[in-house]
């Protein structure tokens, strides 16, 4: 398995790791059936995600992807947030091998999650904004 | 603790020896003949192939006869038990006894040959991942061909209960396969004694280059081809003999076999030490039976950590050492084998197996236990499924039996 230097160095020094207690919104997805697990808190100020971190149990490629999301949603609106993809993950980390490309879904579902609790918290129907809540593919089988 | 750096996945593959390189040079330059050949070159590069079977032959306890050089322990697998089964079908035995936790050498030759009209029995393993030799005696039936069971698995070092198992296949008049490739030079093996009937030998894991086995069938017992060629090994396993190969093997297996009681006490000290050391941290669990183990084997699970994670983290400190998690699998799910102990995804996807090698020292052994715990200690701290499990949450209850007590908060 080789991974890019991008994605080493998220996983060796993964940025906004840990909790926010007073977030503004969590998120949590995967199952550790499946062995991946992110979770998501997002402080939001008017339009603006002012802060973010995650815990993350899972693959490096899992600790990567969750780490370049919460730098890339950290410090900008929520619109910007709204349409962060995994495709951007990964090519944020500069690419990642065919087996973890559902490590990028999930980071992305986990930001998702997150918004969605937010808004929900705000008392603003989430579903209208963000679909219904995305299943986590192969691994749904599992849940439970 | 200053960086160390610490091969421990020699279950993998091993370094070849310098004893093992030197007795192969001479025959990729000055000794290049082919064993075929009449002349004195060709002559001499036979001669050694045939002293190199030899070794192989005292190793084991069988003779040289018995002795058939493959491409590698996989090539053996097959062979074996593929020849033997579509032999044994003419004669309407159609059914193969194995185990839930083989090689995958193993188990899809088995399910090939489930899709070919054979009935294949995988024993389960049970928590201790050791086979009970009255299984195999009960699941023995009047069209049983062949059991084929590991001599020591190759992630837990459970090493398999082969001569019971030997004796009871002989005395039912069923013949026996066993994949040594874990085993040998590890445990003392004798064929003859064991009544093993096939054993199936990898090179690499013995000091010796990739791409080198072996297989032992004895005497008596007509193994069709797996491929079809000219005279070598008897016209059973033909194509040119790789001379430099089978060179290494003799040397190597001869070497692995020398001082099996010295060096399995010496491992056999560090490794428990590791366990102890390692089975110290709280969530953790030992896969496989502490005693029928492999002296260099050490396979632990930690519960909310995930095992390539660990992996990546151990690497960055010089440890090499594999893992039984899917991620490691490539699959959805985590190693067959570790699953076959009942154990849940969940725990398994945790899992680190070292494999210690003959060069490990007291001093590796501290370094490998203050690592571990370390990185065990960084990943739990950003995992959310650590955190569900040391707040109690319900949905994690159900692994708490597996593992060692965890303190909650």
């Amino acid at each position: 398995m080789l991974y890019s230097d991008k994605v080493m160095d998220h996983f060796a020094n993964p940025r906004n790791v840990g909790e926010i207690e007073d977030a503004d919104g969590i998120g949590e997805v995967g199952n550790a059936k499946c062995g991946d697990i992110m979770k998501m808190y997002i402080k939001v100020d008017g339009d603006i995600i002012t802060d973010c971190k995650f815990k993350t149990f899972g693959c490096g490629a899992a600790v990567a992807t969750s780490s370049i999301a919460t730098e890339m949603i950290k410090g900008k609106s929520i619109d910007n947030a709204l349409g962060l993809t995994n495709k951007a993950v990964v090519e944020a980390l500069e690419g990642l091998p065919p087996q973890k490309i559902h490590c990028s879904v999930l980071a992305e579902q986990a930001v998702r999650s997150a918004l969605s609790d937010y808004y929900t918290r705000q008392g603003i129907d989430p579903e209208p904004i963000l679909g219904k809540p995305a299943q986590h593919d192969e691994h749904d089988e599992h849940a439970g | 603790m200053e960086k160390r750096y610490i091969y421990a996945d020699n279950a993998a593959t091993t370094a070849v020896s310098e004893n093992v390189l030197q007795s192969m040079l001479p025959y990729f330059t000055s000794q290049y003949g082919n064993p075929s050949s009449i002349y004195k070159l060709g002559r001499d590069a036979q001669k050694s192939v045939e002293e190199a079977r030899e070794k192989a032959a005292a190793a084991l306890g069988c003779s040289p006869s018995e002795i058939f050089f493959t491409s590698c322990g996989t090539e053996s697998d097959n062979w074996a038990i593929r020849a033997t089964a579509e032999r044994l079908a003419a004669k309407g035995k159609t059914h193969i006894i194995t185990t839930a936790f083989e090689h995958h050498a193993v188990l899809h030759t088995c399910a090939y040959l489930e899709k070919h009209g054979f009935t294949v029995t995988y024993l389960p393993v049970g928590e201790d991942g050791v086979i009970k030799p009255s299984q195999v005696a009960d699941a023995i039936t009047d069209k049983t061909a062949l059991v084929t069971i590991m001599y020591a698995n190759n992630e837990i070092g459970t090493i398999q209960p082969i001569a019971e198992i030997g004796a009871i296949c002989r005395e039912k008049g069923v013949l026996f396969h066993t994949d040594a490739v874990q085993a040998v030079g590890h445990v003392p093996i004798n064929v003859a004694e064991q009544n093993i009937d096939m054993l199936s030998v990898s090179g690499h894991k013995i000091h010796a280059q990739k791409g080198t086995g072996l297989l032992y069938v004895r005497k008596g017992i007509p193994l069709p081809n797996l491929i079809f060629g000219g005279g070598q090994e008897r016209g059973k396993r033909p194509g040119t003999e790789n001379v430099p190969a089978i060179v290494g093997l003799g040397t190597a297996i001869t070497d692995a076999c020398a001082d099996i009681p010295e060096k399995g006490e010496r491992l056999t000290k560090i490794r428990n030490k590791i366990i102890d050391g390692i089975l110290n941290i709280e969530g953790t669990r030992l896969n496989g039976s502490r005693e029928k183990r492999l002296p260099g084997n050490i396979n632990i699970s930690f519960l909310g950590v995930e095992g390539e994670a660990l992996l990546l983290l151990l690497d960055s400190k010089g440890i090499c050492a594999s893992s039984g998690s899917a991620c490691t699998s490539g699959s959805l799910d985590p190693s067959h084998v570790l699953l076959s102990l009942g154990l849940p995804h969940e725990v398994a996807h945790g899992s680190l197996r070292l494999s210690l090698g003959e060069d490990i020292t007291d001093e590796d052994a501290d370094y490998i236990i203050a690592a571990v715990k370390d990185v065990v200690t960084r990943l739990r701290n950003m995992s959310p499924l650590w955190e569900d499990i040391v707040s109690g949450k319900e949905h994690t209850k159900k692994l708490l039996p597996f593992v060692s007590k965890i303190t909650l908060v």
